[in-house]
């Protein structure tokens, strides 16, 4: 009984501590998030001010609580609809991690996209196989995206941020181009052809969109969690990313490093792109456009801390909000709730500098009372 | 009498280390007043506390015989104290009139006017001869003409007490013969300097009074002309710690690492031209020169963090000329490099990590290109324990968090305890205190008794002649010297390292 008790008494305590250092590095993101709802508030007052709190507990718990009953579709669909943005946020996260500004997840999501549409409209396989190798080779196109500016940096030191973008563009135009020539809709001509039944990835529950792609996202951020920070390639992306002069002292490949960490990145943003166009419905359009959810991946992982389990939950979250937006209607547009997500984003990114600052001037002022009361003591003593 | 500068009972505690223990210090109004101390004695720490920098926990400052409080270096600059730091904070893509005037421009309706504040600074450089081109970006110029500006920036807001902080260490010797003599019209203008250093030469030539810190104390104030540079050594020193490194007499071996007409060149300029020595087992091998004459790219090509571009290298009779920087650990290299911070540690990783740095992929800590946590670990506190590193955390701690002196003993128990052959220790001692100078000196030396190879790369001549069998002189890019440090007096290395004198023939092997 002792024994037991200690034990429970240890796991407590490690629990407690655990929770307490938890708290202290999540929170920037929690002041992001609290700023972004008083703006959220605030907007909310100007358009529609009798209707201001109604709308805030529709954002807030209007996916899981509605019409006196839990809201089983609005938490399934917030769910499905976190899948692209976490794996987004995960590409994003993993080059972040190894030292590297990966703003092109939209274009080789893009490239990723294509492949799984192409190979899911014009090849014929059973079923199960027909949806994992779409997925498969839209993951290897997103990788082969990635390595390109992963390429140029590494041999040419061409910034991975302005080729990357400059990419997003060629692969949105590259896009409309091979949809025009291999699998346009010849009836609407506006997007491609549906991908054949055999093509879409299984559902988790029939009557609901989400489906197994929700539950892959999880994995891989998972995934890239254990590679960052338990194998031996995870220690050389890190280690080059925190320091490349003294990687290449420790006798590592920084070039070899540079290279595989985009590719990764480029990966798991393809398997963004392809997990979302293996469902139900989903066409790419004819119109040159870039995805947004390359960008949004940005933003979840600034508020997942470049970590990828805190992408997971950020995804989610954003997710959430986003969802919440729609239930606010018809009082309150549902743009409502991207701008509170953008103020959220937006604190996010300059929180750390807001503690700083404010560290900085409390210092400051400080010193001013006690050199007031020091001059004054000098001038006492004259 | 007042003196222009009074510092009383300082006492400056770190953690458990006092860098400054009632340290008292006076200074007379236009004189040039020397603090001499090895590194780690409290120099630097009395002197950013003069200047604001850190607090002091005791002791009160007077300027002017009146008490003052001085919290930051604005403090600082209002009392007209100045200070030029060892490295340089200019703003590198601005021009040297932009750099002198940063902070106190004069502005005419929102815009910078230049007109008054240039014929200031012509004035000032025609009395001191401080010449230098107002125009040029701060990055096109030479680093004695970058102290230049610095000095201006001090003069500029017209500081009448002008600190220095180690400024010979990165002037060639012309330059430090031009610095000494604007020194002087300095002090004939009734302007008051401190100079820290740990160049006896300099105090000789050049101060009028000098306060000797050892360990955080104040050992005495003295009149240069009353005292020799011995005496000045023996009070810098000290009885109790034992400059002259015992050492058994060791035989040399075999030829560890041969360097045969090696040439390291950027397109503007050679850093290292035809060199070519070798290095035997069983000695330490001193490669001495004042700093910039190609002894950092000449490591730095050797160990492979540069590509050179004529020569072959050797390692024990293999061609390593091509060898990645990882194949050479393999074979046995170890370094201690120059620069700990940019290329010794991942700051960021914690202390197990930086201590598997180089070996994290091989079968001890790696199976299935998972890491090995437990036995990194382990091997982590075993290096510890044995090389007494000290840290908050233990094997957790992130290395930024450690102490200077902390990290390059977790560097050097790295690289010592790894199967080599060949140890490169650049500058291994470079700002830690004596203590852990002794410290790595001996450690050095057991290498030498258990037969390796020693490369030890030190501007410090005196670290080069107490500790090393065999000493290289590098003036230029160019080895100058070869000599026995038995055979060796400082004088004449001093007159190699300034490329006064030469060897007519060096091959780099035993002579």
């Amino acid at each position: 009984m002792e024994r037991i008790r200690n034990i429970l008494k240890k796991c407590l305590a490690f629990i407690l501590g655990k929770s307490k250092s938890i708290l202290v590095t999540i929170k920037p993101s929690l002041i992001a998030i609290c700023m972004g709802l008083i703006a959220g508030i605030i907007m909310m007052l100007i358009f529609n001010p009798s209707e201001t709190l109604s709308g805030l507990r529709n954002l807030l718990i209007g996916v899981i609580y509605r019409n006196n009953q839990l809201n089983l579709r609005g938490i399934l669909t917030t769910l499905h609809h976190s899948t692209t943005i976490i794996l987004t946020g995960i590409a994003v996260v993993f080059a972040f991690r190894t030292g590297l500004f990966n703003i092109g997840a939209s274009g080789q999501m893009m490239m990723g996209a294509y492949v799984t549409v192409h190979v899911g409209v014009l090849w014929s396989l059973p079923a199960p196989f027909h949806w994992i190798v779409g997925i498969f080779l839209g993951v290897v196109a997103g990788t082969i995206y990635g390595l390109i500016p992963g390429i140029l940096k590494a041999m040419r030191n061409v910034n991975e941020v302005v080729t990357s973008i400059m990419l997003n563009w060629i692969a949105a135009s590259l896009l409309v181009y091979l949809v025009n020539r291999n699998v346009l809709n010849p009836f609407t001509q506006g997007g491609s052809q549906n991908i054949q039944p055999t093509a879409i990835i299984p559902r988790l529950f029939s009557n609901y969109q989400l489906t197994i792609g929700f539950l892959i996202a999880i994995a891989m951020g998972i995934l890239a969690h254990f590679l960052l920070y338990r194998t031996t390639l995870g220690f050389q992306l890190r280690a080059s990313g925190f320091n490349v002069d003294g990687s290449k002292y420790a006798g590592m490949n920084t070039k070899r490093n540079i290279i595989l960490s985009m590719g990764i990145s480029g990966a798991f943003a393809g398997l963004a792109g392809a997990l979302l166009f293996s469902n139900y419905g989903k066409t790419l359009s004819t119109e040159v456009h870039v995805f947004m959810e390359g960008f949004e991946g940005i933003s979840v992982a600034l508020l997942g801390l470049g970590e990828p389990i805190g992408a997971i939950i950020a995804g989610i979250f954003l997710s959430y909000i986003k969802q919440g937006g729609f239930y606010m209607q018809p009082a309150f547009r549902p743009e409502i709730s991207d701008m509170i997500i953008g103020v959220i984003i937006y604190f996010t990114a300059i929180s750390l500098a807001l503690q700083l600052a404010l560290k900085k001037y409390s210092g400051k002022i400080k010193t001013f009372i006690k050199r007031k009361h020091l001059t004054t003591r000098e001038e006492d003593e004259q | 009498m007042t003196y222009k500068i009074e510092m009383r009972n300082i006492t400056k505690r770190f953690g458990n280390l006092t860098a400054n223990d009632q340290v008292n210090l006076q200074v007379k109004k236009g004189e040039i007043h020397a603090i001499l101390g090895e590194n780690g004695a409290g120099k630097s720490t009395l002197m950013s506390i003069l200047f604001g920098l850190i607090p002091a926990d005791e002791g009160d400052i007077f300027i002017d015989g009146k008490q003052v409080h001085i919290k930051t270096p604005n403090d600082a600059n209002r009392l007209g104290i100045g200070m030029v730091h060892q490295h340089f904070k200019l703003v590198e893509a601005f021009r040297v009139i932009d750099n002198i005037i940063l902070g106190v421009e004069d502005v005419n309706k929102g815009l910078l006017s230049y007109q008054e504040a240039r014929t200031k600074i012509n004035e000032l450089i025609k009395l001191y001869g401080l010449n230098v081109e107002l125009d040029a970006l701060i990055r096109d110029i030479s680093v004695g003409q970058q102290q230049r500006v610095e000095i201006l920036k001090m003069l500029y807001r017209d500081s009448e007490i002008l600190i220095f902080d180690e400024p010979t260490a990165v002037l060639t010797p012309q330059e430090i013969k031009e610095l000494i003599a604007i020194m002087k019209g300095f002090s004939r203008e009734g302007k008051t300097i401190i100079l820290i250093t740990h160049k006896l030469n300099e105090i000789k030539q050049v101060a009028d009074r000098c306060t000797v810190l050892r360990r955080g104390k104040m050992i005495d104030t003295v009149n240069v002309i009353d005292v020799s540079i011995n005496e000045m050594a023996d009070m810098m020193v000290g009885r109790e710690v034992l400059f002259d490194v015992s050492k058994a007499p060791q035989a040399v071996g075999e030829s560890i690492l041969k360097v045969h007409n090696l040439t390291v060149k950027s397109p503007e300029q050679t850093f290292v031209k035809n060199v070519s020595f070798e290095v035997f087992s069983g000695e330490i091998l001193g490669l001495a020169g004042i700093d910039g004459n190609g002894q950092t790219e000449l490591i730095q090509a050797i160990t492979g963090l540069r590509p050179f571009q004529e020569g072959t290298l050797t390692f024990k009779g293999i061609d390593v000329t091509n060898m990645s920087i990882r194949e050479k650990y393999e074979l046995g290299f170890a370094h201690i490099p120059e620069d700990r911070q940019r290329y010794g540690l991942i700051l960021d990783f914690d202390l197990q990590s930086n201590l598997v740095l180089q070996n994290f992929y091989m079968e001890k800590f790696q199976s299935k290109f998972m890491l090995k946590f437990d036995r990194i670990r382990e091997h982590s506190e075993k290096l510890i324990n044995r090389f007494d590193i000290r840290s908050e955390k233990g094997p957790s701690t992130i290395v930024r968090n450690m102490s200077g002196g902390n990290q390059q003993k977790a560097i050097l128990a790295r690289e010592i305890q790894k199967p080599h052959h060949l140890l490169i220790a650049v500058q291994p001692t470079r700002g830690l205190d004596v203590g852990a100078i002794e410290n790595i000196h001996k450690q050095l030396i057991d290498e030498r008794q258990k037969g390796k190879a020693v490369l030890m790369v030190s501007l410090d001549i005196d670290e080069i002649m107490d500790v090393s069998d065999r000493i290289l002189v590098m003036h230029e890019g160019e080895i100058v010297a070869n000599v026995l440090a038995k055979d060796a007096n400082i004088n004449e290395l001093g007159l190699y390292m300034l490329g006064e004198k030469r060897e007519a023939n060096n091959d780099g092997a035993h002579s």
